[in-house]
């Protein structure tokens, strides 16, 4: 099976970035068309009778995400999430470095469509060159009439600041990137008040992620029953999937949803190397709970992976093959989400800490089968108990590798426990003395 | 890293402290500190020990800097949203956030250097001790392990001659002060495992000898892997093929 390229089209044309070859492929003809001919309330009516998901993870329906922010004069905000940092994911890297313009063009009729005067693109600190390419060409767009105080004559305003972060995962997570814009540390607020009604600078603010808004220009380009001519009735149009891990050609593959998902492992990316077998996957990204060899013949959808107990989530498969030892697996995962917590809610701080020094001593021999047990209600404990989803985003994968593969990890303990063997009081009698009170 | 971030008890220019004070020595936290130590710290501080916003005139701003960051200010409704772009401006300035840069920084946008520090310790990607010219940072995580990150990461430590349990666990700098390493979590870059981030630029996949010509190229000031550079690469499904017929009959309207 092919992919179907809508966002990836051309992709590969030399210059695509540049304004004159975007243009010269038809680029900007939507925003004219927006912003010279279609009124606000139509725009957000296309939007959600395109039933356009948001592709970053959560997979809300963005017309009425958009619908959702109040009416009348107000500063309104528009912020587009291209803090991509979910592991395994890479799309919208791929998106913005190769065709900057389609994302531009898809911010300024978002911003239109909500009333927003501001979009701001938060893009990760790591992307540097990404954020260059970006900084070009939105200095074009404002050359070429198509940003600024007076789009294309027409009076509608929208500007438009690329924002660099400095290295956060919890950034990527919606206020936590407001709060990181407003030039704050990077941590989540309580909901509600969503930002929709109270975002960014205290205004109303629309969020939403960079394949998402890539995706708008088409849809005003062609209509709404046209885009729905894609993918599954629940999840219309095209998804770019980003595969990695053990497999022979890791990419980013653009795909209609709903087609297997052996498809896209075995068929697109050329699955394992010769000889090795799937052993687990993430259907999407790191967050996501693990899928077995099983489960490859499931629709690649995002009602088809929550039915299987995962999530289609920003659309990042990581495979692991039949030589990856999945209590290893499990403590790389674990590392990163304990890095990376912000350290603002005690389940997530904690539970992320404590997950990592059981894994490790899972590995290191030190462990009973008990611990299992006791790793599994940890992860139970972290779920829904935080502001954000970062902690859940640890517990839900490290939870089904313990659920689905426990025989490997008792068999794991068993190992350690023999190639280390330590006698019971040995761990005592060198420890420190944890310090009382304020600590470092 | 809180040690280059140690701030004395009284602070020398607040208002009310007698000299004698204010000269005596400094304590200053450190990771090493007691808990009964660290306590007797805080119970000791008093409010004219805060901070306060420097002014402009008493702080010297090299323009370049003061330009990057005013023009940072300038771009944003609310000025504060402009205080990673200075951090990013005092980091290009100086190399790593220095106290003196951080300080320079409060001064031009009316913030405490405290608060830019807040940030700055935050942030993966802010240095807050000196650190080596060059920046290598290497992905470990997920995708790039399991196609041997971690062997990708000795192989760049050994070429720089750096620590690499140290790499692994907050960076190291080379001996010489050339190269930067550090362990990094995902950068992005999955397709091209496993791979690394060298001065900004993204590079993969790598194997040993790639970490070592790097390292050469680096340290002779040469341009770096521009075979491996990501900048190059085509799309992961090859050419292009036939569009959907969807696609073309939107494409021809």
């Amino acid at each position: 099976m092919p992919e179907t390229r809508l966002l990836f089209r051309r992709v590969d044309e030399p210059e695509l970035a540049s304004i004159d070859t975007y243009r010269r492929l038809g680029g900007y003809r939507s925003l004219e068309r927006a912003f010279r001919d279609m009124e606000a309330e139509e725009l957000l009516g296309l939007l959600e009778e395109s039933g356009l998901r948001g592709r970053g993870g959560a997979g809300f329906s963005m017309g009425k995400k958009a619908s959702f922010l109040p009416r009348g004069e107000m500063s309104k905000y528009l912020c587009c999430n291209a803090d991509e940092s979910e592991p395994g994911t890479f799309k919208d890297r791929e998106l913005m470095q190769k065709n900057p313009h389609q994302l531009i063009e898809g911010i300024a009729i978002a911003a239109l469509a909500a009333g927003a005067g501001w979009a701001f693109v938060f893009i990760r600190g790591e992307y540097a060159e990404v954020a260059d390419i970006l900084d070009r060409a939105v200095a074009d767009a404002y050359e070429a009439g198509y940003l600024g105080e007076n789009i294309l004559g027409t009076g509608s305003r929208v500007e438009v600041v690329v924002h660099r972060g400095a290295g956060a995962y919890i950034c990527g997570e919606e206020t936590a990137l407001l709060d990181s814009l407003e030039g704050k540390r990077g941590n989540p607020r309580l909901k509600p008040p969503f930002p929709a009604i109270q975002g960014l600078y205290g205004g109303p603010t629309l969020i939403n992620n960079v394949e998402t808004l890539s995706n708008v220009p088409h849809i005003v380009a062609n209509g709404a029953e046209w885009f729905k001519g894609f993918g599954t009735e629940q999840s219309p149009g095209t998804k770019v999937v980003s595969v990695s891990g053990c497999v022979q050609r890791p990419g980013n593959y653009e795909i209609e949803l709903g087609i297997p998902s052996r498809e896209l492992i075995y068929g697109l990316a050329g699955g394992p190397p010769e000889g090795r077998e799937v052993k687990a996957w993430f259907p999407g990204g790191s967050s996501a709970p693990v899928l077995t060899a099983a489960e490859l013949d499931l629709p690649y959808s995002f009602e088809a992976m929550a039915d299987a107990g995962s999530m289609l989530g920003s659309g990042a498969i990581i495979v692991a093959d039949d030589s990856v030892s999945i209590p290893e697996l499990a403590l790389r995962t674990a590392r990163f989400y304990h890095h990376e917590s912000c350290g603002k809610c005690t389940p997530c701080r904690e539970g992320t800490n404590w997950t990592v020094k059981m894994l490790e001593r899972v590995i290191s021999g030190e462990a009973t089968p008990m611990d299992l047990d006791i790793i599994a209600s940890v992860q139970e404990n972290i779920i829904g108990h935080c502001l954000c989803v970062l902690g859940d985003s640890m517990a839900m994968p490290v939870g089904s590798m313990v659920e689905k593969f426990r025989d490997e990890f008792e068999a794991a303990i068993e190992a350690g426990r023999a190639a280390a063997p330590r006698p019971l009081d040995e761990s005592t009698t060198d420890a420190r003395p944890v310090p009382l009170g304020v600590s470092a | 890293m809180s040690k280059d971030f140690a701030r004395p008890t009284r602070n020398p220019a607040a208002p009310g402290v007698a000299d004698e004070e204010a000269a005596g020595p400094e304590i200053r936290p450190t990771n090493e500190m007691s808990a009964g130590e660290r306590l007797r710290l805080i119970e000791s501080m008093r409010p004219e020990d805060a901070e306060t916003v420097p002014e402009l005139h008493a702080v010297d701003v090299p323009d370049k800097l003061r330009e990057r960051i005013e023009a940072a200010m300038s771009k944003y409704p609310e000025i504060r949203s402009a205080a990673l772009p200075a951090l990013w401006a005092v980091q290009h300035h100086y190399g790593w956030c220095t106290r003196e840069g951080l300080r320079q920084a409060a001064a031009v946008m009316g913030v405490t250097p405290g608060y830019l520090e807040s940030l700055a310790t935050f942030y993966d990607l802010f240095r807050t001790s000196p650190v080596g010219r060059h920046q290598v940072l290497v992905c470990h995580n997920i995708s790039c392990w399991l196609r041997g990150a971690d062997d990708l990461l000795s192989a760049f430590c050994e070429a720089a001659g750096a620590d690499a349990h140290e790499a692994d666990h907050g960076g190291v700098s080379s001996p010489d002060g050339e190269l930067f390493v550090k362990g990094f979590e995902c950068l992005g870059a999955c397709d091209i495992a496993p791979m690394a981030s060298i001065d900004g630029r993204y590079y993969g996949p790598l194997d040993a000898d790639d970490a070592r010509t790097a390292v050469e190229q680096l340290r002779a000031g040469a341009e770096v892997l521009p075979d491996k550079a990501l900048a190059n690469l085509p799309a992961a499904g090859g050419p292009e093929p036939d569009p959907d017929p969807r696609v073309k009959a939107a494409e021809g309207a």
